[in-house]
């Protein structure tokens, strides 16, 4: 498993977009997903490989077939993408502030 | 929620707002007087050292920043447009060895009250792409760097 995959990279594709949006309504089988692609049962299955590594579906055994759940944690997290970039500039401003408060001017 | 990000969809800007508990002349020390630049610049995994910096028009500067090994881990430099104490700083600002180009930042301070003041950060870059790319990298080191606990502790379980 590649543990490094970029979710941003995952959902830059149209195709796992639309993956997302079917899976989005209702679980479903990847059987079921294929059919609703031009494209070769591989090519989806590698479409579903990727989303899965970068955890935006969740596989799960049913019977002889792997049915795919939307992660709507992850889902959330690229809600919020914006939130680390937000947090690291007020930790920084935090930091000044606190350095700031406690500066005494040189005489 | 203290600091604020406005990045619009499509555009290659983005702006940071913030409100301190600092009268305005105190804020804009921190972004003039090279040993307070250094210690807000360094964190605990590298200290951030100023090779160069003249804090006037025309005037340029130059950070480095090195783990607790010696090893640079990160190098920026620009120039000033515009330094005028207590209300604005116009420069550029590049990162060395990161494909992320130039660009222009405009920095604005402004006096609310006598203990409070706000800085205004107006971020330009060289295109949407490079904004968006610098906007998702807090993210994507997050990500990997859970990534690489969730591996650590996989190793200790083989």
């Amino acid at each position: 498993m590649n543990l490094r995959r970029d979710v941003f990279q995952a959902i830059s594709d149209p195709t796992r977009r639309a993956i997302l949006l079917l899976v989005a309504t209702q679980s479903m089988g990847a059987g079921a997903i294929a059919s609703n692609f031009d494209t070769a049962r591989p090519t989806v299955s590698k479409h579903l490989q990727i989303l899965t590594e970068c955890e935006l579906l969740k596989p799960e055994q049913n019977g002889r077939e792997i049915y795919y759940h939307l992660n709507p944690k992850k889902m959330k997290e690229i809600a919020d993408f914006i939130e680390p970039f937000r947090k690291m500039w007020d930790d920084r401003f935090n930091k000044l502030e606190t350095i700031m408060k406690n500066y005494k001017p040189k005489k | 929620m203290k600091t604020k990000i406005k990045a619009e969809e499509g555009k290659q800007e983005l702006t940071i707002t913030r409100e301190f508990d600092l009268p305005v002349e105190l804020l804009f020390k921190a972004y003039e007087e090279p040993g307070i630049i250094e210690q807000v610049m360094t964190n605990p995994y590298a200290t951030a050292k100023l090779l160069k910096f003249e804090g006037k028009k025309h005037g340029s500067y130059q950070i480095q920043s090195k783990d607790a090994k010696g090893n640079i881990v990160f190098s920026a430099n620009g120039t000033f447009h515009e330094f005028t104490p207590g209300k604005k700083i116009t420069r550029t600002f590049e990162m060395e060895n990161a494909p992320l180009g130039v660009q222009l930042e405009i920095y604005e301070f402004e006096k609310l009250t006598d203990g409070t003041s706000k800085l205004s950060t107006h971020i330009i870059y060289e295109s949407v792409e490079v904004r968006d790319k610098v906007l998702k990298t807090p993210f994507a080191q997050g990500l990997s760097m859970a990534h690489d606990r969730m591996q650590e502790i996989m190793n200790k379980l083989k």
